[in-house]
């Protein structure tokens, strides 16, 4: 109960603070908010009813108006925002990732996280934005689809990441990915 | 950790927190409703006029909170106007104004104390039905005073990756920086129990 409670806390506050770090840069220079990143780790290591509350948990301090969104923003003005159907998206895109790493349990770990990632952190979380933002822009699910095309290839690039970094994490000490235990 | 709240006291910071986040659901809900622009514009005209009501300094703050919706309101702007359509282009952008604004507003003028209150109440009646509303309370905190702590070890992992490579560090401190955070998980726990657990505190208090 407290051990589930604590890293619930731990991980919401290394979303927060994946999005407040401003130095992540890619190999190849390309600076990238490395938060939604931290939404898949979420599912991933925790698994999928840890991930998906540690990610609830960060959007409730987001709406009691932390600015702890990548670029400083937050308050409730994150959540009636073009942006705001990604948020709504984030706790169910945590726990599709987790569920997904949880059952599928052939082959290397990198490469089923990183599976997970793209349905979950991307599939599961660009339908809910995409949805919200034709909402709020007042366009068809079409047109806001061609809208977020651009930012698919950077996602699947941390859908690849987090893959690397939950293997190198159940190389180093295995009894983390709680996901898998 | 800073919040959003406004330092600049004004009447709104005295108003009940609740009572400006029902209001503020329920204008969003409004705004929603209609696709009039001039609803829409009055609609952005009140809201100016409770930021002016507030005073110059708290305008700009407000203004500067604004400034992540200029590339939706351009594309908005070339979209309508290639395609036309100049008063629905217009009812898009005023309503994502106004409703970005108002709940702005609300944010910046209710301390984080009392929004934690609301929230507190809010979830109360989960506490009839057995759920563990203190841990929620409790995580809260613990999220707030780890944030800083997970910035800095970021900072450190960053500053010993740069003493043995020339290379930037890049994502390869994330991993690290979980490993930390779940032995602070670890540790957090531990020391949770050891005090009696957060469960105790729950059964002994009579609310």
């Amino acid at each position: 109960m407290e051990r589930n409670m604590t890293q619930i806390a731990l991980f919401a506050a290394l979303i927060a603070a994946l999005g407040l770090i401003p130095s992540l840069t890619l190999a190849f220079g390309v600076p990238i908010t490395a938060q939604s990143m931290g939404i898949m780790l979420a599912g991933a290591i925790l698994g999928a009813r840890r991930g998906a509350l540690a990610v609830l948990l960060f959007l409730a301090l987001v709406a009691l108006g932390l600015p702890l969104l990548a670029g400083g923003r937050g308050g409730l003005g994150a959540f009636v925002g073009p942006t705001s159907g990604f948020l709504v998206g984030w706790p169910v895109a945590a726990f599709v990732t987790g569920l997904i790493v949880e059952r599928l349990r052939t082959g290397p770990l990198a490469v089923s996280v990183t599976l997970a990632s793209i349905i979950g952190g991307i599939a599961v979380m660009y339908g809910f934005g995409i949805v919200g933002m034709s909402i709020v822009l007042d366009k068809t699910l079409v047109e806001c689809t061609l809208l977020m095309a651009a930012f698919i290839p950077g996602d699947i690039i941390k859908a690849v990441l987090t893959g690397l970094i939950t293997q190198a994490l159940a190389r180093s000490r295995p009894a983390s990915i709680l996901s898998r235990q | 950790m800073i919040s959003l709240t406004s330092p600049v006291e004004t009447w709104a910071h005295r108003l009940p927190a609740g009572a400006k986040l029902l209001a503020l659901s329920l204008l969003t809900v409004a705004l929603f409703l209609t696709d009039r622009p001039e609803v829409l514009a009055a609609a952005l005209l009140a809201v100016l006029a409770l930021y002016l009501s507030a005073g110059a300094t708290f305008l700009r703050q407000g203004a500067a909170h604004l400034r992540m919706l200029w590339p939706f309101l351009l594309l908005i702007a070339l979209w309508h106007g290639l395609t036309g359509q100049a008063q629905a282009g217009l009812a898009i952008a005023l309503r994502l104004l106004a409703a970005l604004a108002l709940a702005n507003f609300v944010t910046m003028t209710t301390r984080l104390t009392d929004m934690i209150a609301v929230l507190t109440r809010l979830l109360a009646p989960l506490r009839r039905i057995g759920l563990p509303t203190r841990a929620v309370e409790l995580a809260i905190a613990m999220v707030l005073r780890f944030t800083p702590m997970l910035v800095d070890n970021g900072r450190r992992l960053a500053m010993s990756w740069r003493a043995r490579s020339p290379r930037r560090p890049g994502w390869r401190i994330v991993m690290p920086m979980a490993a930390l955070a779940l032995d602070d998980a670890d540790h957090v726990a531990e020391a949770l129990r050891a005090r009696g657990g957060i469960m105790t505190e729950t059964h002994d208090r009579k609310d």
